[in-house]
């Protein structure tokens, strides 16, 4: 076990995906450019030369569906885009052929491809830089959706989705990019669809995904001051969404707040609310909570993010009222850091 | 000429001409429930390709695609079976008229959203590159398709690229009821225009099956000798509506003349005038190759009306592959 970022544990996993499988391409808009897509693609090409590892034209769409093209003609694409906003051009293929080929063929052909989305929030990001629609990947039946909070699981998920015989859009959050865990050494593989349980506790559940889990665990460290022992489940998969592992947990908590970073209104934290509702409605003691963005896109200006945001100072104030506690000094561990618009004093924009 | 090749040619043209007739003549009676876009009229593009290409090359097609499946080889009995709704259907029933595939002969699908396949077959042709083989992707596409954004995105990978694709437009001049002077401006070269993206390009008559096959062969020739992407136009018309089974002049959205003067172009007619001056005993060979076609056709339509449908709790399963 070593400990690595974020940003190198893809690395590593793409590494190790090219290494292991010679159809396995990668491409996307700057793969191969200074950058190297925040360092996520350093050293592909020079290994694995620029029949495999290949910048592109700026062609969302048709370079989605000649990614779907080369994966039936045998190949496992990977495909990247430095923001998920860009690649909404792509819908046809990914809506119209990726998710729908192996069923509408009579499950005769299946479409091994992987497309990394970065996502994110803040700096200025603004309206179409920063959107977070895990929620439509999710409505689309045939589409697996991952979003890995963790280094190691970013790793894991990443191969298991490269070696899936399925299509896979794989968010990350560009606020966990520099974040740091232990990560195993060679192909380990996280399957897809399998939550974790990231803290146990017996009071509330708090159910969240990618960079939301890092606000929850927060949340539940100041909570569990107050008396409140939180279980913080972090989803890891968005589709197929592992319900037994919330099921499990709501009915040893009786209640239950979902965070989403996403707009609240179709939201996959209305999905999660609405089936424990349904299902455990006769064992929860409080209803059920939902914290998602609002239903307004995301404003540019550093003064118009201020409190926008979903933290974890809104995981405590909304399960201490759930509770009926009212709020604490403790709550001054949560407040809003200063910048509140970056993931930390390492990010100096603008990207 | 090699009379041979245009008799083999022209067999092909009844073949698949038969088949679409056989099609609007059995769709009133509702058990074919799904849209389907016949290819009366056309039949010389794919007739043509059907000799020219190779079977390890692949094929995609669009919502007109029948035409092109059976040329590319694509099973008869599974085709119809699909059009039925049937398990026996080259899609098991999930896709219908629109989806078709056969990947014994590399037909690796049609779709319906226009332009929806093109960049897939470019892919195709990628995997082709990367894998060195010498087999060509081929792209069926229609006018309509052309002005999509996916057209040209691309056209142009596989320029940058040099892959191994040949686009094989048939410009039968109407989107559904939109002609082009809607929709292209006037005196517009397509061909012209697809040069200038760095793409070998060709405009040629559509309905001489002859015409086509020698341009498909070239093409396919210097394609498989790396000289990267081609475009070819041909130029074609549809006898009947643009979806389902009727004739639809009544609407007016054709001028008389222009119908006219494309069905006295009719493929079909144009072959045959052309063979039965040189092929021996052409008509008493033609008919009984007819009457075969026929029985084909016939038992295709019978096997296909006796299958079953999937059971219904097959339309919960597929949704991923190994689940």
């Amino acid at each position: 076990m070593t400990e690595v970022s974020y940003v190198s544990a893809v690395n590593d996993a793409l590494h190790i995906a090219m290494n292991l499988d010679s159809s396995v391409i990668f491409y996307g808009l700057g793969a191969t450019d200074p950058k190297e897509i925040f360092g996520t693609t350093a050293g592909l090409a020079k290994k694995f030369g620029h029949s495999r590892v290949f910048d592109t034209p700026t062609s969302e769409n048709g370079m989605t569906g000649i990614g779907i093209g080369a994966a039936i003609g045998g190949m496992r694409t990977i495909m990247t885009h430095q923001r998920l906003d860009f690649f909404l051009l792509a819908m046809d293929q990914l809506v119209n052929s990726a998710a729908k080929w192996h069923y509408m063929f009579g499950s005769q052909v299946s479409v091994p491809i992987t497309i990394r989305l970065i996502i994110g929030r803040g700096w200025g990001q603004g309206p179409t830089h920063s959107q977070n629609l895990q929620a439509w990947f999710a409505h689309v039946p045939g589409l697996k959706v991952v979003m890995p909070t963790t280094p190691a699981d970013a790793k894991g998920l990443l191969l298991s989705s490269i070696f899936d015989p399925n299509p896979v859009v794989f968010l990350e959050h560009r606020w966990l990019h520099q974040s740091v865990g232990e990560v195993e050494e060679g192909d380990i593989r996280v399957p897809i669809g399998v939550a974790k349980i990231v803290r146990t506790g017996k009071d509330v559940t708090v159910v969240a995904a990618s960079y939301l889990t890092v606000e929850a665990i927060q949340a539940a460290k100041v909570l569990a001051e107050e008396g409140i022992d939180c279980e913080v489940i972090d989803l890891r998969t968005i589709s197929p969404l592992d319900w037994e592992t919330i099921y499990d947990s709501v009915k040893k908590t009786k209640r239950i707040i979902v965070l989403d970073s996403g707009a609240q209104n179709g939201s996959v934290a209305g999905e999660i609310i609405a089936r424990v509702a349904m299902k455990q409605h006769h064992i929860l003691s409080a209803a059920p909570m939902r914290l998602a963005m609002p239903d307004v896109p995301e404003p540019t200006s550093f003064g118009l993010t201020k409190g926008f945001f979903v933290r974890g100072i809104d995981v405590y104030k909304n399960v201490m009222a759930m509770f009926g506690k009212p709020e604490t000094s403790k709550v001054s561990a949560l407040l809003e850091p200063s910048p509140h618009d970056v993931p930390g004093e390492w990010f100096k924009g603008p990207f | 000429m090699n009379s041979e090749l245009g008799y083999q040619l022209l067999k092909k043209m009844h073949f698949i001409r038969m088949v679409e007739e056989e099609i609007a003549e059995r769709y009133s009676q509702q058990q074919m429930r799904c849209p389907v876009h016949l290819s009366i009229g056309q039949e010389g593009v794919p007739a043509g390709f059907s000799l020219a290409s190779k079977l390890s090359d692949f094929a995609v097609s669009t919502h007109r695609g029948h035409a092109h499946y059976l040329a590319k080889g694509g099973d008869l009995k599974a085709m119809i079976s699909e059009i039925y709704g049937k398990s026996t259907g080259c899609s098991k029933g999930k896709g219908g008229s629109m989806h078709l595939i056969d990947l014994a002969v590399r037909f690796m699908g049609s779709t319906a959203i226009v332009g929806n396949t093109i960049p897939i077959g470019v892919g195709l042709g990628l995997s082709a590159q990367l894998k060195e083989t010498k087999d060509v992707s081929c792209v069926f596409l229609g006018d309509g398709a052309i002005e999509e954004g996916v057209f040209f995105e691309s056209l142009n990978f596989a320029a940058v690229r040099k892959l191994p694709v040949l686009f094989i437009c048939e410009n039968n001049f109407y989107s559904v009821y939109s002609p082009l002077s809607v929709r292209q401006p006037p005196n517009r070269n397509i061909a012209k225009m697809i040069e200038a993206f760095g793409v070998k390009s060709i405009s040629a008559e559509g309905n001489d099956a002859y015409v086509v096959y020698e341009h498909l062969c070239n093409a396919f020739a210097e394609i498989r000798d790396g000289s990267g992407p081609i475009f070819i136009e041909f130029l074609t018309y549809r006898w009947r509506e643009h979806c389902g089974p009727a004739f639809d002049d009544e609407l007016g959205y054709r001028a008389d003349e222009e119908v006219a003067f494309w069905k006295a172009k009719d493929p079909i007619a144009k072959a045959t005038l052309a063979l039965e001056k040189v092929i021996p005993n052409f008509h008493s060979r033609i008919t009984s190759d007819i009457s075969k076609i026929k029985r084909e056709i016939d038992l295709a339509f019978e096997f296909a009306e006796h299958a079953p449908y999937p059971a219904p709790e097959e339309a919960f399963k597929g949704v991923f592959a190994n689940d």
